[in-house]
């Protein structure tokens, strides 16, 4: 019997047709945003904020994260629920698949030709049957002001 | 941790707290072996502990250090050396304690400095034969009291004292009656009730679309028991303020020893509770202002005596309660503030140029010293050269919602001023609109609200580009809130303005609506939103919705980057301060039916028109009028006011909500502002009462008579606001504080309100004739009572009819039904001031129906 430690369990999900996994252990639940309040003067990548069973939670727009093209009116939306450092945050994804647990071995670095923005929270790339699944870093992609002053 | 190791530096970190304070007075008076004795206790109890815990060096410095108080306790003089040193272990103590809580195991190292020195005092601490004088002082005091008491005899105090002195002894075994918990614990408790009031209010919420509903009488309990619940918890969390000055002696002590000065720390109001996450906040900038003080602000010994002024310099630190605020006060007789220097400082390092510092009145100067990166000090000292400067003050008091203000006098001292609430947890806020987005706007910088529109009385009015607002004698700046948060461009000159004040800067916010006020609990902002200046926290409404809560602060900040005018606007507003306070009331002053003048609120009134006769119809015996593309119905004030067969026909007109209504009057006579004293009330419908205006005898209309008579449903759908100065609410509390926290609360809902401070007050108001709606009065009151004062009420005919809401801190069934009886109309908690506020809505409403 294989040693636990050696997988990662990952919640995968979908943005603009590309698969991204994070591991479950980050993951607090998965929801259905509703009423969301956007909050003037805020980055593009906060989309606003919601309350989720009395807890405010702090909305990010992985497309704009991610610079993919924007989201339209009707397009599907799903939350997943993050807590870090004290604070809920949910990301808005497109929709949501099953939990995969893939073997620690089989996680491959980045393609060097990894959009440039994409790399950057890409904590690297697993090969699956017909796709190709992009586990994200978390921290990474919960640090918006590093990216805003790199960018600057 | 090991749970007994958290214990011991819990105790120890009390006691040496404790023990600090003392020391200062302990040099003071080397005789008081109170002081001496609990420093002994502390080290020995240190020392004891060390050996049981295993911290061997801990253990060693204790021991020296108890040797030595051993010696003093047993008559050794106390030298200045000797006190010194005591508190340099002390300190190496505390050192040695925040190593061993941080890494839990005691810190490498070697005390043999400290240990020898204290040996070597010891040696020469010889303990003297007692003196005479030393024996005699503890003597001394018996004697005297026979002799005071020769002097002043207590007459009726005589055979009060044994029953006083076990009632003492009880309070103290009762003082015994406390438990140690865990911050988090109360933390937690805290959360948990800002969610039952959450919940609390969304329940409000639910019944307050459903008119008739069953929950109605239950959940007003709830509502009061939350209330209740609420203050209680807020009670466990309120700390004395001396908490956070316990330190201050120590480091005054100190500083006057490093910097040659003979500087006395007078405290007052040490007693005075805040909320202990605020008290942790204000601790640092509290003990940075103190420094600066010492510092800074008091002159040397030298030049003291030079100037005439006693060698002591003082430190003046106090604190008190003032509605719903702390005031804490540092003032020190000083030499104030060098404004020389400050301005040849900020011209040096471009701070301002020199035009600009010229145009700068003293107090503008003066608040220069909080710019970030100024310090006046010519060179850095090791005391308040640390870096912390007064802009980390004033940015930490802003932060949690306080001012910094700064008032120095050349030669005669510097007084800062810090206002700050008494708690962050839950706050009263307005919630307003703008630009389709709700945000919540704290009530505690909220004066007043206006409404302003293009033909109304009040009209925003712009100076080059920037909006103002005439208010009374005033020129308001004003913020467009839907374009500071860029969330549109206001279109149209039409809207709420909230008079908003943040430290003495006065300034309107204009949104498109305001809703009603809330009860908010302030939830921390998320920290990817914590840069935007504007927001200070987010909160869930009743409904279940997340919204901004505007910081007035950064709002603020906006207006200083329209400068010249902006500026321009202040110089007026500071020259116009005194006329802001006087209560002036604008008058409209017509004729209509009768020779004798009426006035109506010209607030109230939106436009005043001449209408040509031949468009007034008639349809049904109502009169009608095509205005603005809508049928505007046209009242009369009585049957004897006619309306005109042909020329041009004056009215009043009075809009709402895009509906509009005509008030036909004979013709207009003047626009007059002064105070208004209804002298009379009128029994008149339609009449609020008369008034002397302009030397004659005038009627003051009471719109709100009218406009149910234009559309039946005029009042269902508007809000609070929106009736603003029609219903006069009598206040009666015997407590300052409540009447303070309250009367602005009634007011901001849009009331009149008249607040006494005991019932007989409240009798002689309401028998003078002065108009009252409603009573709002504290139940638990000295003399006579909530009770007491309702049973008068209805003996008197003229008065039977108020409505009454009983305010009291406990509300049980026996006190509700009680309340029944003698003809309460409503029981609140008294720190439920949502439900105040509803419960004075509904009974006006009730008012308005019957009317």
């Amino acid at each position: 019997m294989q040693d636990d430690t050696d997988f990662t369990e990952f919640v995968t999900f979908t943005i603009a047709g590309q698969m991204f996994g994070l591991p479950i252990a980050r993951v607090q639940d998965v929801f259905k945003p509703a009423r969301i309040t956007r909050v003037p003067l805020a980055g593009a990548e906060i989309a606003g904020v919601l309350n989720l069973r009395g807890r405010i939670v702090t909305a990010i727009d992985m497309r704009h994260r991610l610079e993919v093209k924007r989201r339209e009116a009707g397009d599907a939306l799903m939350a997943i629920g993050i807590e870090a450092k004290g604070e809920s945050f949910g990301l808005l994804v497109d929709a949501v698949g099953e939990v995969l647990k893939l073997p620690e071995a089989d996680r491959e670095p980045n393609p060097i030709n990894l959009d440039r923005k994409l790399a950057a929270l890409s904590a690297g790339v697993y090969r699956l049957e017909g796709q190709l699944l992009v586990a994200l870093d978390i921290d990474r992609v919960l640090d918006l002001r590093a990216e805003a002053a790199a960018a600057a | 941790m090991d749970d007994l190791l958290r214990e011991f530096l819990t105790e120890t970190h009390e006691s040496l707290d404790r023990v600090d304070a003392e020391l200062v007075r302990f040099e003071q008076e080397p005789n008081n072996g109170d002081i001496l004795g609990n420093i002994f206790r502390l080290v020995h109890t240190i020392k004891g502990t060390c050996g049981f815990l295993g911290l061997p060096r801990l253990g060693t410095l204790a021991h020296a250090a108890e040797s030595l108080m051993g010696k003093f306790r047993d008559g050794a003089p106390v030298t200045t050396e000797a006190v010194t040193l005591v508190l340099s272990t002390i300190d190496r103590i505390k050192t040695i304690l925040d190593e061993i809580e941080a890494n839990q195991s005691e810190p490498a190292g070697d005390d043999g400095d400290l240990i020898e020195q204290l040996h070597r005092l010891m040696e020469h601490a010889a303990v003297r034969p007692r003196p005479a004088a030393r024996v005699e002082a503890p003597a001394k005091p018996q004697p005297a009291p026979p002799a005071r008491e020769e002097a002043k005899p207590p007459p009726a105090a005589r055979d009060k004292p044994a029953a006083e002195r076990t009632e003492d002894e009880r309070g103290e075994r009762r003082a015994g009656h406390s438990i140690r918990v865990h911050v988090d614990t109360l933390d937690q408790l805290m959360t948990t009730v800002s969610e039952l009031v959450l919940t609390r209010n969304q329940l409000l919420e639910i019944v307050r679309r459903h008119d008739d509903s069953d929950f109605k009488i239950p959940l007003q309990r709830l509502s009061s028991v939350t209330a209740e619940l609420q203050e209680g918890v807020m009670k466990t969390r309120m700390q004395p303020i001396g908490n956070a000055w316990q330190k201050l002696p120590r480091i005054v002590r100190d500083l006057s020893a490093e910097l040659g000065k003979h500087i006395e720390l007078e405290m007052h109001g040490a007693e005075t509770e805040l909320d202990r996450q605020v008290l942790e906040l204000v601790k640092d900038p509290l003990t940075h202002l103190v420094r600066n003080c010492a510092d800074h602000g008091l002159e040397t010994s030298a030049e003291r005596l030079a100037a005439g002024k006693m060698q002591k310099g003082t430190i003046r630190l106090s604190a008190c309660h003032r509605g719903g605020h702390i005031i804490i006060e540092i003032a020190d007789d000083g030499r104030g503030l060098d404004l020389e220097r400050i301005r040849a400082k900020a011209i040096e390092h471009g701070f301002a140029s020199e035009a600009e510092i010229a145009e700068k009145s003293e107090a503008e100067i003066c608040n220069l010293i909080f710019v970030p990166g100024f310090s006046t000090a010519s060179r850095v000292t090791s005391i308040s050269g640390r870096g912390v400067g007064m802009d980390v003050v004033r940015a930490n008091m802003e932060e949690i919602g306080g001012t910094v203000d700064l008032k120095s006098v050349t030669g005669g001292g510097t007084t800062f001023t810090i206002k700050i609430p008494l708690t962050l947890a839950i706050v009263s806020a307005l919630i307003v609109e703008a630009g389709g987005e709700r945000f919540a706007i704290p009530q505690l910088s909220v004066l007043e609200l206006v409404r302003a529109s293009a033909g109304g009385e009040h009209r925003i009015e712009r100076i080059k580009d920037t909006p103002v607002l005439r208010l009374r004698n005033k020129l308001l700046p004003l913020v467009q809130l839907k374009e500071t948060l860029q969330l549109g461009v206001s279109e149209g000159d039409d809207g709420f303005v909230v008079v908003t004040q943040v430290g003495s800067q006065v300034f309107g916010v204009v949104v498109d609506g305001v809703f009603h006020t809330e009860e908010i609990v302030i939830k921390p902002m998320s920290s990817k939103l914590r840069h935007i200046a504007a927001f200070s926290g987010t909160t869930i409404l009743g409904d279940g919705a997340v919204i901004m809560i505007i910081d007035p602060n950064g709002v603020a900040q906006t207006l200083g980057r329209a400068t010249p005018v902006a500026q321009a606007i202040k110089t007026e507003l500071d020259a116009s301060e005194d006329a802001f306070h006087e209560d002036l009331t604008p008058l409209l002053v017509f004729r209509a039916g009768s020779p004798q003048p009426k006035a109506v609120l010209l607030s109230l009134v939106s436009r005043l028109e001449e209408i040509d006769c031949r468009r007034i119809e008639v349809s049904d015996g109502h009169h009608l009028v095509q205005y603005r593309d809508q049928l505007m119905p046209l009242l009369r004030i009585d049957s004897q006011t006619g309306i005109k067969q042909d020329g041009a026909q004056p009215i009043l007109v009075f809009s709402d909500h895009g509906r509009s209504m005509g008030l036909v009057v004979d013709e207009i006579v003047d626009i007059v502002e002064q105070r208004l004293d209804i002298e009379v009330a009128s029994e008149r419908p339609g009449v609020l009462g008369y008034a002397v205006v302009k030397g004659s005898a005038t009627e003051i209309i009471d719109i709100g008579y009218f406009l149910p008579q234009a559309y039946a449903d005029w009042f269902r759908r508007r809000d609070v606001l929106s009736v603003p100065l029609t219903r006069r609410i009598l206040l009666v509390d015997d407590s300052a504080f409540f009447r303070d926290m309250l009367a602005p609360l009634i007011k901001a809902a849009g009331y009149q309100v008249v607040a006494v401070a005991s019932a007989a007050q409240a009798l002689a108001a309401v028998k003078s004739g002065a108009r009252i709606d409603i009573v709002v009065t504290d139940v638990e009151m000295p003399d006579m009572d909530g009770f007491e004062l309702a049973v008068a009420l209805r003996e008197n005919p003229g008065t039977a009819a108020i409505p009454i809401i009983a305010l009291s801190a406990m509300v049980s069934a026996e006190t509700i039904e009680r309340g029944r009886v003698v003809g309460f109309h409503d029981f609140v908690a008294k720190f439920d001031r949502t439900g105040l506020i509803a419960a004075i809505k509904e009974q006006s409403d009730d008012l308005h129906q019957a009317a």
